[in-house]
C-alpha cells in the first residue's frame, strides 16, 4: 500500500478545463493514476479528456465513486472550491493552488473541523506513491517504488531529496508535499502518524524548514508516540538573515521558529538529523541499515 | 504588503478608530507648514517607511516648534533608513507624517492578527506599549493576553469585557474599549490583512483612546479583491530591488555577502544558502524563482545580480521539477549574461527535468559556466571563486625566474 491515494484510488480534478489543469490531468493519465471525471462551473456535460466533466462537486460524487480531488482551482475561488470537496465528503483533497488568500483558508479550516475530508496543501505538490499514482505535478523521472516516506513543504527540496534516495539504491512509498504556506490542512505530524501505520513503509524522511511551529509539533507527536521507524529530518533556512520572508509565505526565521530550535526539538525526540541538505539520502540508507541490524540482533 | 503608518492609520480611522491630528509632506517646507496649521508646540515627525524598527534607526522625532518640524522634515525626506526589516540597502524615505504630540495617561499594546497554527483571528494585548512588546515580553516584564474572534469577526462580549480587565482598562472605559476591539476586528477581516496593530494604543487624560502608531500588513495573495487599494511606494521611486523581483515571479531577499544565489524553489533556495555557509562563503542574495516565472523573468533577476557589484560569483542551483525546467533557468541565464557587460563566473547545477536540454542551450548561448554535478561540489566551487584573489602572479614570476637561473 501507500498512505493517502494508491493504485485504485479514483480521482476527480476540480478545474480540470483551465490550462494547469488540462496540463497535469494528461500528465496525471499518463502516469497511470486513475482519473475518472472533472469539475468546471459551467461546464457541466462537456467531455474532456475524453472524461466527464460536472458543474460542481456534489454531481460528480453521485455519479462517481471518488477518492481524492486535485484543486487547480484559481486563487479566488480556490477556497470555495476546497470548501465545496469538503461538504460532498471527499476523503482526501489536494490543493495545488498558490497563494490562496489567508482569510478565504480561515473558513477553509473551520469546515474541515468534525469533517469527513482530509487536505493536503495549499501550495502543494502532490502526492506521489511511485508505480501506483500521481496525483500532483511533479516530476516522476527519479522516483522509484519503496519503502521510504516522505514529507515535505517543499516541491523542488522534494525533487532533489528523491533523487538522492533513489540514488542511494533505495525509493519511495508515498511523497507528500504538506505545502510552504502558514494555513494547511494536513500537518507533518498527521502526515507521519499516517506513515507510522503503513506496513509498506520502513522508514521517513522529512523536509522541514524555518518558519511556524510544525516541526515542534512533529517532535512532541513522536516523543509521544515512540514511532518504530526511523526518522531522519533536515530543516533548511538555518542561516536566512532573521525577519525576512524566504519564499514561501510561511518561511520566517523568528525566534522560537528558527531552524536551530526546530533541529534541538526534533534532535531531543529521537529524530536523526541529516548532517547537510546533500547527505539525506545517504543518512536515511544509514538509519534503515543501522533498524536492520538492531531487528536481526532482536531476532 | 506592509503599509505606511499614515496609510495604516487612514485605514483604521475608516473603521472608527481614533488617531492623533496630522498629515504627511513630501518636504521640509510642506512639514512647517503642517505644523503650523496643526498649531500647538509639541510635535511628532515621522519618517514614511514600510517597515518596522524606525525608532531605533532614528526615524521618528519629537520636536517642539514648526521651525524644528522643518529642520527634522529636512534630514529625514530623501535619507535612506536601513533596520534589521528593510534589509541592507535600506528604504528610501519620500515621506514624513506631521502630527499632534497626545500624551497619553495609560498605554498598550493591541494587535489583531491571522494565528497560522490555530487557523483562527486573534486579538493581542498587552499593558504598556511603544517599547520592543517582545522584549518585555521575552524578559517577563509584561504578558500578553489573548481574545479570540470568529472568522467573520465576532467576538464573545464577556471574553472581549474580561480581556479588557485583564488590561486594566478602567471599568467606565471598558464599552469604548470592547468597541475599539470590534473595530480592529472588522478593519483586519474587511481589509483583508494578517496584521493590523496599533502599539502604543493611549488613554488620554480625557478618556479617549487615540491610536499613536499603527502598522497593517495586507495579505498579498488577497490584492485582488481591491485593485483600488493603495501601495506603499512605487518601485521605481524607491529603488526597491526585492518589490521589482516580486514582479518577476521571484522571491528575492538582498543579504551582505558576494556569492549571488538562484535557486527554483523556496526550499532548494534556502538550502543552497546553507551549503553555502556551511562551506564558508557569504551569500548575497536568497532568491526563488516560482514556478510561474518565464525565462524573461528569470533573466530579470539574474540581471539584479549581475548589476550587483558586490557579487563576484552566480551559483545557479535548479531540480527541475514538473513545474518548472531547467531550460527556463538556463535560457533566462543566457539572455542575462549576453544582456550584461559584467564578466563574472557562474556555477551552475542542473538536475532533474531537461538538465542536459539547459546545457545544450547555454552552450547556444556562448555562454561560459562550470557545471558541476551535485549541490555540495556547487556551492564549493562558488566559495572558492569568491575569495579574494591572493597575489599569485608574483609568486610564480618569481619561482619562474628561479628556474631559469638554475
Amino acid at each position: 500500500m501507500s498512505i493517502l491515494a494508491g493504485s485504485q484510488s479514483r480521482v476527480l480534478v476540480q478545474g480540470m478545463t483551465g490550462w494547469a489543469g488540462r496540463h497535469y490531468s494528461s500528465s496525471m493519465l499518463d502516469y497511470g493514476t486513475k482519473v475518472v471525471a472533472g469539475v468546471t462551473p459551467g461546464k457541466a456535460g462537456m467531455r474532456f479528456l475524453d472524461l466527464p466533466i460536472y458543474g460542481d462537486v456534489a454531481t460528480a460524487t453521485r455519479e462517481h465513486r471518488i477518492d481524492v480531488s486535485i484543486v487547480f482551482v484559481p486563487p479566488d475561488h480556490a477556497g470555495a472550491a476546497m470548501i465545496e470537496a469538503i461538504e460532498a465528503e471527499v476523503p482526501v483533497i489536494v490543493t495545488v493552488t498558490e497563494r490562496v488568500p489567508l482569510h478565504d483558508m480561515l473558513k477553509v479550516r473551520a469546515a474541515l473541523a468534525g469533517s469527513r475530508s482530509t487536505l493536503v496543501g495549499p501550495n502543494s505538490q502532490g502526492i506521489l506513491s511511485p508505480g501506483q499514482c500521481k496525483i500532483g505535478v511533479m516530476a516522476t523521472a527519479s522516483a522509484r517504488p519503496g519503502r521510504v516516506g516522505v514529507i515535505s513543504r517543499s516541491a523542488s527540496l522534494t525533487s532533489e531529496v528523491i533523487a538522492q534516495i533513489s540514488a542511494a539504491g533505495l525509493g519511495q512509498s508515498t511523497t507528500v508535499g504538506i505545502g510552504g504556506d502558514p494555513i494547511c490542512g494536513l500537518t507533518m505530524h498527521d502526515c507521519l502518524s499516517l506513515f507510522s501505520k503503513d506496513r509498506d513503509t520502513d522508514g521517513v524522511v522529512v523536509i522541514g524548514e524555518i518558519g511556524g511551529s510544525q516541526e515542534e509539533e512533529l517532535a512532541d507527536f513522536i516523543a509521544e508516540a515512540r514511532p518504530k521507524m526511523p526518522i531522519v529530518a533536515t530543516v533548511v533556512g538555518r542561516c536566512a538573515p532573521p525577519k525576512r520572508r524566504m519564499g514561501h509565505a510561511g518561511a520566517f526565521a523568528a525566534a522560537p521558529s528558527d531552524a536551530d530550535g526546530k533541529i534541538r526539538a526534533l534532535e531531543r525526540a529521537g529524530v536523526t538529523i541529516a548532517p547537510s541538505p546533500h547527505l539525506i539520502g545517504e543518512t536515511i540508507r544509514n538509519a534503515l541499515r543501522h533498524a536492520d541490524g538492531a531487528a536481526s540482533q532482536v531476532a | 504588503m506592509k503599509l505606511h503608518e499614515f496609510q495604516s492609520k487612514s485605514f483604521l480611522a475608516q473603521y472608527g478608530i481614533a488617531i492623533p491630528a496630522g498629515s504627511v509632506a513630501t518636504s521640509a517646507a510642506e512639514a512647517r507648514a503642517h505644523a503650523e496649521r496643526l498649531g500647538g508646540q509639541s510635535f511628532a515627525v515621522k519618517a514614511q517607511i514600510p517597515a518596522g524598527g524606525r525608532a531605533a534607526a532614528g526615524g521618528i522625532r519629537i520636536v517642539e516648534g514648526a521651525e524644528a518640524v522643518e529642520m527634522a522634515g529636512a534630514e529625514l525626506i530623501g535619507a535612506r533608513i536601513v533596520t534589521e526589516q528593510t534589509g541592507p540597502d535600506g528604504y528610501a524615505v519620500r515621506r514624513v507624517l506631521v502630527e499632534e504630540s497626545v500624551a497619553g495617561a495609560a498605554s498598550f499594546y493591541l494587535s489583531a492578527m491571522i494565528d497560522p497554527s490555530a487557523a483562527e483571528i486573534v486579538i493581542l494585548g498587552a499593558i504598556g506599549g511603544d517599547t520592543d512588546i517582545e522584549a518585555n515580553v521575552r524578559e517577563g516584564r509584561t504578558t500578553v493576553e489573548r481574545l479570540a474572534v470568529d472568522p467573520d469577526g465576532g467576538i464573545d462580549a464577556d471574553a472581549a469585557d474580561d480581556f479588557a480587565r485583564r488590561l486594566a482598562v478602567p471599568e467606565d472605559r471598558r464599552g469604548a474599549f470592547c468597541s475599539l476591539l470590534a473595530n480592529l476586528a472588522k478593519a483586519l477581516i474587511g481589509l483583508d490583512a494578517t496584521l493590523a496593530e496599533i502599539n502604543p494604543l493611549v488613554l488620554t487624560g480625557a478618556g479617549d483612546f487615540v491610536a499613536l502608531d499603527a502598522k497593517i500588513i495586507l495579505d498579498d495573495n488577497a490584492l485582488f479583491r481591491h485593485p483600488d487599494r493603495p501601495v506603499p511606494d512605487p518601485v521605481e521611486a524607491t529603488g526597491d530591488l526585492e518589490e521589482s523581483a516580486e514582479r518577476h515571479r521571484i522571491n528575492y531577499v538582498r543579504m551582505n555577502g558576494d556569492i549571488g544565489l538562484v535557486a527554483n524553489g523556496a526550499g532548494l533556495g534556502m538550502a543552497t544558502l546553507d551549503l553555502v555557509r556551511a562551506g564558508g562563503g557569504q551569500p548575497a542574495n536568497f532568491m526563488d524563482i516560482r514556478t510561474t516565472a518565464t525565462s524573461l523573468d528569470v533573466a530579470h533577476g539574474i540581471s539584479l545580480l549581475l548589476d550587483n557589484p558586490a557579487v563576484r560569483v552566480i551559483l545557479i542551483n535548479v531540480h527541475g521539477g514538473g513545474m518548472q525546467a531547467c531550460d527556463t533557468v538556463g535560457d533566462g541565464l543566457g539572455i542575462a549574461m549576453r544582456r550584461s557587460n559584467r564578466k563574472c563566473p557562474v556555477v551552475v547545477r542542473f538536475a532533474g527535468n531537461n538538465a542536459d536540454f539547459a546545457r545544450a542551450r547555454l552552450a547556444n548561448f556562448g555562454c561560459p559556466i562550470i557545471d558541476c554535478p551535485d549541490m555540495w561540489s556547487a556551492a564549493e566551487n562558488a566559495v572558492r571563486l569568491a575569495r579574494p584573489v591572493e597575489p599569485p602572479k608574483s609568486i610564480a614570476f618569481f619561482e619562474r625566474r628561479e628556474a631559469v637561473a638554475r
